[in-house]
């Protein structure tokens, strides 16, 4: 005999998804997943963030590793708070870490919460964590076949920061190609070109950052979030 | 490897559904979208694992993939997206919007027919 059931294999996570969602936006939080593969520069992206940003918002960082906490220490030196998940081999986080990582976070009275993932362009995608918005970092050593090899998490993306161009004279690297690529499974995604570790392009970087936090200060329940473009469909 | 915690979630809907009804389950079929695709031999090794130890070891799984639907704004045609071509089949227009990826869902599960007399122990199982 047959059972149809038609539900939704991860929806248990995306319960939980909601319930961080729910937070975020009752004290006002923005949460900002931040997805890329290893070694693109994720931490350093954040750390100059945190350290730049340090005067004008309140932030936290939940950082995101199969092990070591070298991460989340690099953040605390930067200045800002950090607790460090450990997934013991997970290759992503799951909203239920998220949730146990911002009670240790003591978020509430925070106005950024950056979730730095696990590193990894496939996995990550798959498991809304309850964040407003999705960042992608792509690294030019990585090369510029990415978007058209990992469409899903470009797809998902509310921005594709380019990060280490201070290479792209080293390295064949072709911005337009990416930018072409991203827009054909993302046709309204910023597409930015940075250095976090000469500080290049960090500006806009950073005025788009204001923006969305204003955004989120101006409709808290309203903020056009990463939920309406999640990549499980609806 | 979302994978693994795909196939555990689904390890997890089936021995709830199992215990419901008092059957031994045989085979399930699972869909995916383009977006959250799954890899159909790392899917069925994690599957695999995943059963060991439970009443699904041996279950069959068939796995769906679902094309992602896309409509041109220019004709107004929905097509399936091909990223290595991504333009309208029709009128050759770049500018199109998606249609919702599908989502990863269990579609069916199909137990044996005859209950089983003994009942179906979840005895094998150490998780519980």
């Amino acid at each position: 005999m047959k059972v149809s059931l038609n539900r939704r294999i991860l929806d248990r996570n995306e319960q939980c998804a909601a319930q961080n969602r729910a937070f975020f936006a009752e004290r006002g939080v923005l949460c900002v997943n931040v997805i890329s593969s290893p070694g693109s520069g994720k931490t350093t992206l954040l750390s100059r963030t945190v350290a730049d940003l340090g005067a004008q918002l309140r932030m936290g960082v939940i950082e995101g590793d199969i092990k070591t906490d070298t991460d989340a220490r690099k953040i605390r030196a930067a200045g800002a708070r950090a607790v460090q998940i450990e997934t013991e081999g997970a290759c992503h986080l799951s909203a239920v870490q998220v949730a146990e990582a911002l009670r240790a976070l003591d978020a509430a009275d925070l106005d950024v919460v950056f979730i730095e993932n696990v590193g990894n362009l496939v996995c990550p995608s798959a498991f809304d964590l309850g964040e407003d918005l999705r960042v992608v970092v792509l690294s030019v050593p990585e090369g510029d076949d990415k978007p058209i090899k990992y469409p899903g998490t470009f797809a998902g993306a509310d921005i594709v920061l380019v990060n280490k161009v201070d290479l792209l004279e080293h390295v064949a690297f072709d911005l337009d190609r990416v930018r072409t690529d991203v827009h054909k499974v993302n046709p309204d995604a910023p597409i930015l070109a940075v250095s976090a570790l000469k500080g290049t392009g960090m500006t806009d970087w950073y005025d788009w950052l204001h923006g969305r936090k204003a955004s989120r200060q101006a409709s808290p329940n309203r903020l056009e979030s990463h939920e309406g473009k999640t990549n499980h469909g609806d | 490897m979302h994978e693994t915690a795909v196939a555990q979630s689904v390890i997890e809907t089936i021995l709830a559904e199992m215990r419901k009804i008092d059957r031994r389950p045989v085979a399930a079929r699972i869909s995916c979208g383009q977006f959250n695709a799954l890899n159909d031999e790392v899917m069925r090794f994690a599957f695999e694992v995943a059963a060991q130890d439970t009443p699904c070891r041996g279950m069959r799984l068939e796995i769906r993939h679902v094309p992602l639907q896309a409509r041109c704004e220019g004709c107004g045609r929905a097509f399936a997206f091909n990223i290595q071509e991504a333009c309208c089949p029709a009128c050759g227009s770049e500018a199109f919007a998606f249609l919702p990826d599908a989502p990863l869902l269990l579609e069916e599960i199909e137990f044996e027919d005859e209950s089983n007399d003994e009942g179906v122990s979840e005895q094998a199982d150490p998780g519980s």
